[in-house]
């Protein structure tokens, strides 16, 4: 029968489609890919003329958190794409410690940078363990290891054992952004990318789910790059934030403490909370050392000493730094 | 056809008699039906896959695979004929492959670009390279919709076949000519029974893959 010939030859060629894509793959190691990411003069226009991103010149900190925020259309999700290649800018340069983000393949690079989707995207055919275990298998790591890491992971982030073999439509919206972070933390990236990872669920689980990214940050000390468009949000977990406004112009870029006392513009002031002025800002401020207590350690270890990371913050410490109530305060 | 006085709807004992027959013309039937639907699948796929990266193809191939299911099956039958001849299987399998077309090209695309925006970008983002996000990913979440497809483009493969007798192919279809040729119903009952058990076993056994192929799809909800 001469079908039999084809599908062998039809599965032979797949075979070496899947071969070769595995032998780039393994090539391709996530541990030489730098930390500190820059944007040199960076624009990008889309095919329509839309400009999404203009001119932009932006140096993210190794180690930290910086939030790109602005409202719906400023680009925040174009500039997070152009440092895994997902977009291309249109003009100048997104290096990675110095070397062009675009001297590499796209897959390989994308390998080494972990990168969570707003919606968590997760395949819906795979279990959580397998979801998890993604990025090495791409990496062609020994199956026994890779599902050694996912295990360890669902620890990390807080998701039960019990549900590793799951499929992503049992689990709550919460629990599948909590796979989609340890999803993009398994091979253990030093770059994070994270496009509002904690916007598709309730207000109380988002407070959760910021919590303890903020505890296990402090532990993993990722370079990471963390898009939202809400202001709390970004005041909570930046060390750094850029605002941007619509039409790819980033407006600002300093620390929580400076923006709050000192907006650059209207469009910043009004951004920060507007009508609600001081009101709001003492609410930022509250809150903000609140945080900053419960993360002295985030960015030099254990230890009141903190590292310049928390130092930024420290600044607004007064006496509420004390307070329990935050879950994480025992950290 | 009109049926001669007094002859029973079926002769049990004929029956009886011709159950080898039954056999080997249930295994031709079977053969001749499932053979378009695996290559039907085996093209459609390329061809839906084509489709969705550059989406100018897909009207042409959709409008194709459509005008192929308008040509009447006997005509196709007998235009195949003149190139394969009386006694080879490809005259019937070559039409009911352009057939299953009609059904399976859209249900393979359907079921790609049903594949989540944010599924297909998470991928990417992973650093799946083009044809393993495809063949790892994309294709794997399309199977519920092309099984679906699968199952009408088998049923109706089954269905048809028996038209193929008229040119010398057909298996259970034999039974129907048969029968015409002796005004003798028995074999045509028979026949449209062994078509139907067929047709729902095949079913029967699709549905069956699909639950053991596609755990996670027993619900689509909250996987957004
Ligand atoms: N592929 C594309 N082609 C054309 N225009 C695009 C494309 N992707 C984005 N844009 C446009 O570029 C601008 C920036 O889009 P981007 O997705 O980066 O914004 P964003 O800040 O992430 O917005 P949101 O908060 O709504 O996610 C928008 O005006 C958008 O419509
Ligand atoms: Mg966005």
């Amino acid at each position: 029968m001469r079908t039999h010939r084809w599908v062998r030859s039809f599965a032979v060629s797949l075979y070496f489609i899947l071969a070769l894509d595995h032998i780039t793959a393994s090539t391709g190691a996530g541990e030489e890919v730098g930390r500190l990411i820059t944007f040199d003069g960076v624009t990008k226009r889309y095919a329509d003329g839309t400009v999404a991103v203009d001119d932009l010149d932006l140096e993210i900190p190794t180690g930290r958190i910086t939030v790109l925020v602005g409202p719906s259309g400023c680009g925040k999700t174009t500039t997070l794409r152009m440092i895994n290649r997902m977009v291309d800018p249109t003009d100048g340069v997104v290096a990675i410690d110095g070397t062009d983000v675009r001297s590499k393949n796209p897959p390989e690079l994308r390998r080494g940078i972990g990168y969570v989707i707003q919606q968590a995207g997760l395949f819906p055919h795979r279990t959580i363990l397998n979801n998890i275990a993604t990025v090495p298998y791409l990496l062609g790591w020994d199956k026994k290891k890779a599902r050694a890491r996912a295990r360890e992971l669902m620890d990390s982030v807080g998701l039960d054992p019990a549900m590793a073999s799951r499929y992503p439509y049992q689990l709550s919206g919460g629990q599948q952004q909590r796979v989609g972070v340890a999803r993009a933390l398994a091979a253990d990236p030093p770059i994070m990318l994270m496009d509002e990872p904690f916007s598709a669920v309730d207000p109380i689980v988002r407070k959760s789910l910021q919590d303890e990214f903020l505890r296990l940050q402090a532990e993993l000390q990722k370079t990471i790059v963390f898009v939202t468009h809400d202001i709390d949000e970004a005041i909570k977990l930046g060390h750094k934030i850029a605002v941007f406004q619509v039409g790819g112009k980033l407006a600002q870029y300093s620390t929580p403490d400076e923006l709050l006392a000192g907006p650059k513009d209207g469009f910043v002031a009004d951004f920060l909370g507007g009508e609600r002025g001081l009101k709001r800002l003492r609410f930022f401020r509250e809150l903000d050392a609140e945080e900053a207590a419960a993360r002295s350690g985030d960015a030099g270890g254990p230890g009141p000493d903190g590292g310049p990371g928390a130092d930024e913050k420290a600044g607004e410490g007064d006496t509420t730094g004390g307070s329990d109530d935050s879950p994480v305060g025992g950290r | 056809m009109a049926l001669v006085d007094g002859e029973p709807l079926i002769r049990w004992n004929w029956v009886a008699d011709h159950l080898q027959d039954f056999v080997d013309l249930t295994g031709e039937h079977l053969f001749l039906s499932l053979a378009p639907v695996v290559l039907g699948l085996l093209i459609s796929i390329p061809l839906g896959v084509a489709s969705i990266r550059w989406s100018w193809l897909y009207p042409p191939v959709f409008a194709g695979a459509n005008l192929l299911y308008a040509i009447p099956s006997l005509a196709l039958f007998m235009l195949m004929l003149d190139l394969t001849g009386l006694n080879s299987r490809w005259t019937a399998i070559v039409p009911l492959t352009g057939y299953t077309l009609a059904v399976l090209v859209p249900n393979v695309v359907d079921g790609l670009r049903q594949v989540p925006a944010s599924v297909r970008q998470a991928a990417t983002a992973m650093g799946f390279g083009t044809w393993r996000r495809l063949i790892q990913v994309e294709l794997p979440i399309a199977v519920p919709v092309i099984m679906a497809g699968l199952r009408v483009a088998t049923v109706s493969s089954i269905s048809l076949v028996s038209v193929a007798v008229l040119v010398g192919q057909g298996g259970l279809g034999q039974l129907f000519t048969d029968g015409a040729q002796r005004e003798f119903p028995t074999p045509i009952i028979a026949g449209i029974v062994l078509t139907i058990i067929l047709a729902f076993a095949a079913d029967l056994a699709l549905v069956t893959a699909q639950r053991l192929l596609t755990p996670w799809a027993r619900s689509r909800k909250g996987t957004a």
